[in-house]
This record gives C-alpha cells, sequence and structure tokens, in this order.
C-alpha cells in the first residue's frame, strides 16, 4: 500500500482527559467561593484576584520564554494557582501583594523546580506563607465584609487559646455562609465544599483526602474542647481548613502518591493543622501544615508502597 | 447475579456495538495465502515442502522445533510459490510459505475424524492437539498441549475458560459462544480429560448477557462446569486477572497460572479442540472481528490463517476513509501493522482500522503526578516511577518498581491526563532487565 500507516506500541487509545480539563475543573469548583469573595467584599476582591492571576500566567509564560521551553499557559495550571493565591489573601492587601506572591509562586516555587508537576510544595501556599512572613502586617490585616470595611479579627482569632467559643465571636451560621472576616476565599465553607463535591464527582480529587483531613482536626479539637460541638464545628468551619483540605491538601504534584500514602499525608495535616491551632502561637495552622507534609511527601511515598499483585509480604 | 471481577483497571469505551450482532461469515475463498512459520512465541516451524510442491487442504507444512512449539498447516490446496521472508504481525519479516490455491479445497488423506473424547485417553487427546498445531486463540498464541501438560509437581484442579473479551470492538468470541457453545463445551470436556480436571469455569463479561445465557444453558447438564458472570472492566480477560476474579486466588509474582492450580485458555481454542478431534481438521482457520472508523461494513469473518489484511479489508467493503493506523487484535494490546500486507495468524482476533485523526498519539507533557495510573493499575504497580527510571536509564530502579510484573495491558498510558507513553517506557525497562538477566545467566 502508498499510503503511509502510523505505528506506535499499544495501547492504541487513549482517555479523553487532560491535564487542562483537570485545572479547568478545579478553577469552575472555586468560581462559586470567587463569587463569594467578591460579593462579600466588593472591588477590592476583584481587584485582588485579577492581579493574582494575571501576574501568574504572565510570569509563566516569561519564563518558560526565557528558559526556551514550550509555553504551557494553555494548561490553565498558572491561573489556577494565581486563583488560589488570591483566595488566600486578604481583600484589603496592598495592589503589590498579589503581584509579589503570583511571580514568587510561579517563578520560584514551580518553574524553578522543572515546571508542572515538579514543584514540591503547593506554589499558592508557599507564596501565602512567604507574604505572610514578610509583610506580616499587609497581609493579616482583616476586614469585614460590606462596603465600610472596618478592621475586625477573624473567627478563628476569637477561639485563639480558648476552649469555648467566645460570645463576641461571629456566628457559625457566618462563617459557615462566610459572612465574616478572612481571606477572601476561604471565608465560605458551604461553597467551598459544595466546589469539592463538584471534584469528587468529576474524579478530580478523591475524597478520602479532604475527610480525613477536616476528620482528624474535628476530632482533636472535640476532645480539648471537652467534646463541646459548637467550639469543633467553629474550628472545622472556619479560616482556611476548607479551601486546604479541599484545593490545596489534594493539589497532585506536592502531594503522597501512593494510596496508603495520601491517607497518612491527609492524617498528617489534620494533626499539624491541630497542633498549631490549639498549642501553637498562630491562630491559624492550615497553611504551614500542608507545606510541611508536601516536604515530607517522597518520604511517605517511599515507606507506603503497594502490595504487587501476586507478592507475598 | 453478583459480578466477579479483579481489582482496579479501567473501562474504556466498548465500541462493540457495529460488529457484536452480525453473524460470523465465511470469508471468501483466498487465491493466495502467506503462513508464516512462526506465529507465537518459542521456536519457529522448519518447512515441511519446496517451492513448486502440490498441498493439501490441512496438510502440514510446518514441523515444530522444540516443545514449545506448534505445527502449521496449510488452509488452501493448491501450489507453493514461494518460502521466503514476509511482513510479520509482529513487526519485521518472518519465515513464510506462499501458497497459490487452486480454490478446490482437496483435503489431505491424514484428516481423519479421531473419535469421541470418552474413547480417548488423556496423552491421546494431547497428541492430537499438539499435531493440530493449536495455540491460544485470544492473541499470544501460545502452544495449547504445553499449557495442557503442566510438570507432575504442580497440581491442577481447574480449567477456566476465557469469554470475557475485555478489548474494545473484538466481538469474534462473543459471536462464538453464540453460534457455537456446544463446540466450546466439548474442547472443554477434551481440555479436562487430558488433564484430569475435574471443574471449570467459564468467565464472560456481563456486557455479553446474550451469551451468558447460551453458554449457561449449554452446561446445565454438564457436571463440573459453571459460568461465571464477570464485571465488563479491562483487563477481565488477562489471563491473573481473570483467575483472580474466578477464585480470589492471586498468580504469585514471576509465577504462572498453575502455581495455584489453574490452566486458562481462550474460548475459541475450547471451540477449535472440537472441531479436531471431530473432523481432524487442524487449525487452519479463525474468527476475526474486522472493524474501526474506516472500515466500510465491520464484520465477523471466518477467515483462514495466511490471508492478508487488505483481503479481509476488502470483504467488508474496503476502507472508508485513508487509514491512519492498521491494528493485529484489540487497541488495548493489538499490534500497529506497518502494512495491509500482514498475513493473518492463528492468533489474529480482530483486525481493527483508525482514522488519521484516531491514529495520532497526543503529544505527552509533564507528569502532574495525578497518581491515576498507580490507582489503576491492575498489577498493583507505580507505572508512572518505572517509566520515570527507565526514561532515565536506571533500569536497577525500574526492577525494584517491579517492572517485571507488568502485565502490559496499557491501562496506564491510556488513563494519563498527560498523554504520558508510559507502557512504552516500561517495555523498555522489561526488555534491558532480561537482556541483563540473561547475559548473568550466559
Amino acid at each position: 500500500m502508498d499510503e503511509k500507516l502510523i505505528v506506535t506500541s499499544s495501547p492504541h487509545f487513549r482517555d479523553d482527559s487532560t491535564v487542562h480539563k483537570i485545572m479547568l475543573d478545579v478553577i469552575i469548583a472555586l468560581l462559586p467561593a470567587t463569587l463569594a469573595g467578591i460579593y462579600y467584599f466588593g472591588m477590592n476582591a476583584a481587584r485582588v484576584l485579577f492581579l493574582a492571576v494575571i501576574t501568574a500566567v504572565i510570569t509563566e509564560a516569561v519564563i518558560q520564554k526565557l528558559l526556551k521551553r514550550p509555553v504551557t499557559i494553555n494548561d490553565m495550571s498558572a491561573a489556577l494557582t494565581g486563583l488560589l493565591l488570591g483566595l488566600n489573601l486578604a481583600p484589603s492587601v496592598p495592589w503589590w501583594i498579589p503581584v509579589v506572591g503570583s511571580a514568587f509562586a510561579i517563578a520560584l516555587v514551580k518553574q524553578l523546580f522543572g515546571g508542572i508537576g515538579h514543584n514540591f510544595m503547593n506554589p499558592a501556599l508557599a507564596a501565602r506563607i512567604f507574604l505572610t512572613i514578610s509583610w506580616t502586617g499587609n497581609m493579616t490585616d482583616w476586614r469585614a465584609p460590606g462596603v465600610d470595611a472596618v478592621s475586625t479579627a477573624t473567627p478563628l482569632s476569637f477561639v485563639k487559646g480558648a476552649t469555648e467559643v467566645p460570645n463576641a465571636a461571629p456566628s457559625l451560621f457566618d462563617a459557615f455562609v462566610g459572612n465574616i472576616g478572612g481571606s477572601l476565599g476561604e471565608t465560605s465553607a458551604i461553597l467551598l465544599i459544595l466546589g469539592g463535591v463538584y471534584l469528587v464527582y468529576r474524579g478530580v480529587i478523591s475524597a478520602k483526602i479532604p475527610l480525613i483531613y477536616v476528620g482528624t482536626v474535628a476530632a482533636a479539637t472535640l476532645v480539648y474542647g471537652g467534646f463541646d460541638l459548637y467550639f469543633m464545628a467553629y474550628h472545622v468551619f472556619s479560616g482556611g481548613l476548607m479551601i486546604g483540605a479541599i484545593y490545596m491538601a489534594t493539589d497532585y504534584a506536592s502531594g503522597a502518591i501512593t494510596p496508603r500514602g495520601r491517607i497518612i499525608f491527609a492524617f498528617g495535616c489534620g494533626v499539624l493543622t491541630s497542633i498549631i491551632r490549639l498549642f501553637g502561637g498562630y491562630p491559624e495552622g492550615v497553611g504551614f501544615s500542608i507545606l510541611l507534609m508536601n516536604v515530607a511527601a517522597p518520604l511517605i511515598d517511599k515507606y507506603t508502597s503497594p502490595r504487587v499483585f501476586g507478592e507475598v509480604k | 447475579m453478583k459480578l466477579l471481577s479483579f481489582k482496579l483497571g479501567i473501562h474504556p469505551p466498548e465500541r462493540k456495538e457495529s460488529t457484536e450482532h452480525l453473524k460470523v461469515e465465511k470469508a471468501v475463498e483466498p487465491k493466495i495465502v502467506t503462513i508464516p512459520l512462526q506465529q507465537h512465541i518459542g521456536a519457529a516451524c522448519e518447512p515441511l515442502v519446496k517451492v513448486g510442491d502440490i498441498v493439501k487442504l490441512g496438510q502440514k507444512i510446518g514441523e515444530p522445533q522444540g516443545f514449545v512449539s506448534a505445527a502449521v498447516h496449510s488452509s488452501v490446496s493448491g501450489t507453493v510459490k514461494a518460502i521466503a521472508e514476509k511482513p510479520a504481525a509482529s513487526g519485521g519479516e518472518v519465515l513464510s510459505v506462499v501458497i497459490e490455491s487452486d480454490g478446490n479445497n482437496e483435503i489431505d488423506p491424514s484428516i481423519q475424524p479421531k473419535g469421541d473424547i470418552t474413547s480417548l485417553d488423556p496423552k491421546e487427546i494431547i497428541n492430537i492437539i499438539k499435531d493440530a498445531g493449536i495455540v491460544g486463540m485470544g492473541g499470544a498464541a501460545f502452544p495449547t498441549h504445553v499449557k495442557l501438560s503442566p510438570p507432575p509437581d504442580k497440581k491442577v484442579d481447574l480449567i477456566i475458560l476465557n469469554g470475557a473479551e475485555c478489548e474494545p470492538y473484538l466481538t469474534a468470541d462473543h459471536r462464538l459462544m453464540l453460534e457455537n457453545p456446544e463446540d466450546i463445551i466439548y474442547g472443554l470436556k477434551a481440555m479436562m480429560k487430558a488433564t484430569g480436571v475435574k471443574n471449570a469455569i467459564i468467565g464472560i463479561e456481563n456486557n455479553k448477557m446474550d451469551a451468558v445465557k447460551v453458554m449457561h444453558e449449554a452446561v446445565q447438564k454438564e457436571e463440573g462446569i459453571k459460568v461465571a458472570v464477570l464485571q465488563t472492566k479491562y483487563p477481565q480477560g488477562a489471563e491473573k486477572q481473570l483467575i483472580y476474579a474466578c477464585t480470589k486466588k492471586e498468580v504469585p509474582s514471576g509465577g504462572l497460572p498453575m502455581d495455584v492450580g489453574v490452566i486458562v485458555n481462550n474460548v475459541a481454542t475450547a471451540a477449535q479442540i472440537a472441531k479436531t478431534i471431530k473432523t481432524g481438521m487442524p487449525l487452519i482457520d479463525r474468527i476475526t472481528t474486522v472493524a474501526g472508523k474506516c472500515i466500510k461494513n465491520p464484520k465477523n469473518l471466518l477467515v483462514k490463517v495466511g490471508v492478508s489484511i487488505k483481503e479481509v479489508i476488502d470483504q467488508c467493503d474496503g476502507y472508508k476513509e485513508k487509514p491512519g493506523k492498521i491494528i493485529m487484535g484489540g487497541p488495548m494490546m493489538g499490534l500497529a501493522q506497518y502494512t495491509d500486507e500482514v498475513a493473518l495468524t492463528k492468533g489474529s482476533s480482530g483486525v481493527i482500522v483508525f482514522d488519521e485523526k484516531e491514529a495520532t498519539t497526543p503529544d505527552p507533557s509533564n507528569c502532574i503526578r495525578c497518581s491515576r495510573c498507580i490507582q489503576i493499575c491492575p498489577a498493583f504497580l507505580r507505572p508512572v516511577q518505572i517509566a520515570e527510571n527507565s526514561a532515565h536509564n536506571m533500569m536497577e530502579n525500574a526492577e525494584k518498581y517491579r517492572a517485571l510484573d507488568c502485565i502490559e495491558c496499557g491501562s496506564c498510558s491510556y488513563i494519563c491526563p498527560s498523554k504520558l507513553p508510559l507502557l512504552h517506557s516500561i517495555r523498555v525497562a522489561k526488555r534491558s532487565i532480561l537482556a541483563k538477566k540473561r547475559q548473568q545467566k550466559g
């Protein structure tokens, strides 16, 4: 025959999932919480998100051009990193905070280590911690939702050092729907969970990681608060736990990859978060916990290799 | 009904609708056949004929060399035109006997009914199978008499007939089960007698419930034979996975089915054994599914061994559009062909033709460590880590990650969102590790 045929080794069939589709699914899952953030905090929030996303995408393109690598901004992973960072910032931060943060996340944490899949830490989270340590004042300038944008404390700072929820604290319902002070995307637990359900349904994440993570924090705070359910619920639904457990601890590149390793990873995140929140110096420990477990992930993978079919141990 | 299954695996689109309702058609008599003298792993046959010889239908033309080898017979009557290297289904070339048919299908006088299984003793049955050149017809074409002759220290107590047909597109076994259940059962009983095994299971995926029904009825009066309904999942028909689904026993790593007391054979192999015992005719034809986007009229054809892919496709009214890829076998484990002049062998379960778009492999990107390959690997391996080590030529590491336990089902490459050729990399590692082992031995 005259026509040239394509010859490759099997399989000749491929699933239609792509990196682009996965990243897009995560962005879709984050949309309700993003819109809620804009609803509660107004144009400030929109400005922070826009700057974070646009800087992340531009940084990725520029670095890949400089390193003469293929530009992969179409896979949406840089946009997702920018969005996640934006959602982790206080809406009142000056304009250069999201810009510096996104540039740091993409340039240092992601591209310098080899680009997508090679970052050993979650880029958005690493950037948040970097910003918090460097510009603590700006990063913790929490405002109450609404046009007046008066300074306020986050729900977690009310329960810091306490074993029950003080009367002055915002109501649990407000924490649940997001009508509280805090980072612009981490406030509405219900919308973050909604997105999480979508991701599990789409097969992008396994429900195990968030369930174990949140469950561990719930158990620890329940015991610490002397079986005060309200105190426990307060810890579970406020702060960065939901966004961290559903969207950051489930990050592919920086997490464990073996089935047992993932369970240990999620459990470790829960334990560290509980320790920092209940006994540490900061009111919130989600960011540090996930980053610490990110660093431990390769070690966890090494010691949790699955049993091979037909292998007798 | 409780569905049996192995653990993990994938569920690719089945794509069986174009041929699953089509009766097996007898293919047009070929004018010329090219019969490869090697159709499986193991030793190649020595030709028994010379150019110019007149051969009869069913006459032995290739003598097996060694134990793991199977005889080759002429699928037509006619004249030997050449004995030469011809394109092989496994790539490269293979010594083949080219026979021009006289169209008479004059049967070789040696072809005589072999009697009945009740009167044949186990040794006779195995010799009949050996002489008829019967091999596993699921694809690998491993000589059946070898499988049925386990060493005395291995106690076999179960035969599993593989009717899973888990590859997309393929419906040859499905149609065989619907149209000829008697021969399958007869052949199975011959295998049971040959090995002294009292129990047998016929495993069929639940996307073929009509075949389940037919086979179930066929075994009603048979003692020790059961039909097991398997979940439609890939690779349900892989030997070790099928054994696990039916018995919950894992074949030990590096071991064989007989290590857990099981022999697995394809339903088509069983039907061929019945045909050989009843008529004496060796393995000279088989059912093959011709399908895919580029085929005008997909069909299940009864084709003679040695017919070219082109001739088979012509009988399905040719290509609908420019073909991009021709696959011998199914799309998950089949072999891509570089020309349609390749001859069909005893193991050719299908000819699948993709258009150029389907045939183009997507560009791979970085692994994003989503771990989907780990979550689905039916051998419980970490494909991405074997592949990474293989790509960096770190074969010791690849071996540590158990590259040799890979069953090459291709599920990892299938599921990968970064479109990495994971199985390809693992194959490279396996070849390299095995080559090194042979070197150390020798």
